[in-house]
């Protein structure tokens, strides 16, 4: 169980790989998602993006979500690295992994952590365009998607 | 009582925490809603629409209605929005 919270970049490929390292048997799977900072919202032109985090909460509620991966699902591995502060337009933000003996159980706990992640992680996006910052709000599809993992 | 605020509830009150000496009792969240409300204008303004407000009481998520204590850190934010 990896979880890191940073304001540097982070190499993906070295990431999964260190993931693959610490799984105690090779996984014959590995799915990973990486998430990036859009150029636009609102047909309006992004020019960067601000994100901030509460200290603590935010390790002790990604930590909560890769157990619950691992309760669903027979996971050998899991990662989840999230930025924070000032991103420009095309940065990585996000990177979610799992790595299990078969692909099923990666794809889906990966899609799993990233949904819970949207809804229960102290996170807060604010988007710089020209001459104004928007505070970004929250979305229904977004607790939809989180609440069709309880049904 | 350590106060926290985040993202516009942390622009509209001007301040990211405060550490409040209570004199009167406070039970639970609302209570101390009602309180800060009365400390400015500005806190009244920031937590005039409730619905758009969530709490976190010692980095757990909470509600209105959970009960606080004075070594507690209650946490004030609008809806979370990352990955």
């Amino acid at each position: 169980m990896i979880v890191k919270v940073q304001n540097e970049d982070f190499d993906a490929q070295k990431e999964i790989q260190f993931l693959k390292e610490s799984c105690k048997e090779i996984p014959g799977a590995i799915n990973s998602f990486v998430g990036y900072v859009r150029d636009f919202s609102n047909n309006e032109k992004i020019t960067s993006l601000t994100i901030e985090h509460y200290e603590g909460m935010t390790e002790n509620k990604l930590y909560e979500i890769s157990e619950k991966a691992y309760k669903r699902w027979p996971l050998l591995g899991t990662l989840i690295i999230h930025r924070f502060g000032n991103l420009d337009t095309g940065d990585q933000i996000v990177l979610a992994a799992s790595a299990s003996l078969h692909r099923k159980a990666a794809f889906e706990s990966t899609a799993f952590m990233m949904d819970y992640l949207k809804t229960s992680a102290p996170f807060w996006k604010s988007e710089n365009l020209k001459n104004k910052k928007i505070w970004v709000d929250s979305k229904l599809d977004d607790e939809l998607a989180a609440k069709k993992w309880s049904e | 009582m350590k106060i926290l605020y985040f993202s516009w509830l942390r622009e509209k009150i001007g301040l990211d925490s405060e550490e409040i000496k209570i004199s009167e009792k406070i039970g639970d969240v609302n209570e101390l809603v009602e309180f800060l409300k009365k400390s400015s204008e500005k806190h009244s303004i920031a937590f005039q629409n409730m619905k758009s407000i969530k709490v976190a009481v010692n980095k757990e998520f909470a509600n209105f209605n959970t009960k606080i204590q004075d070594q507690d850190e209650i946490a004030f934010f609008p809806p979370v929005t990352g990955g």
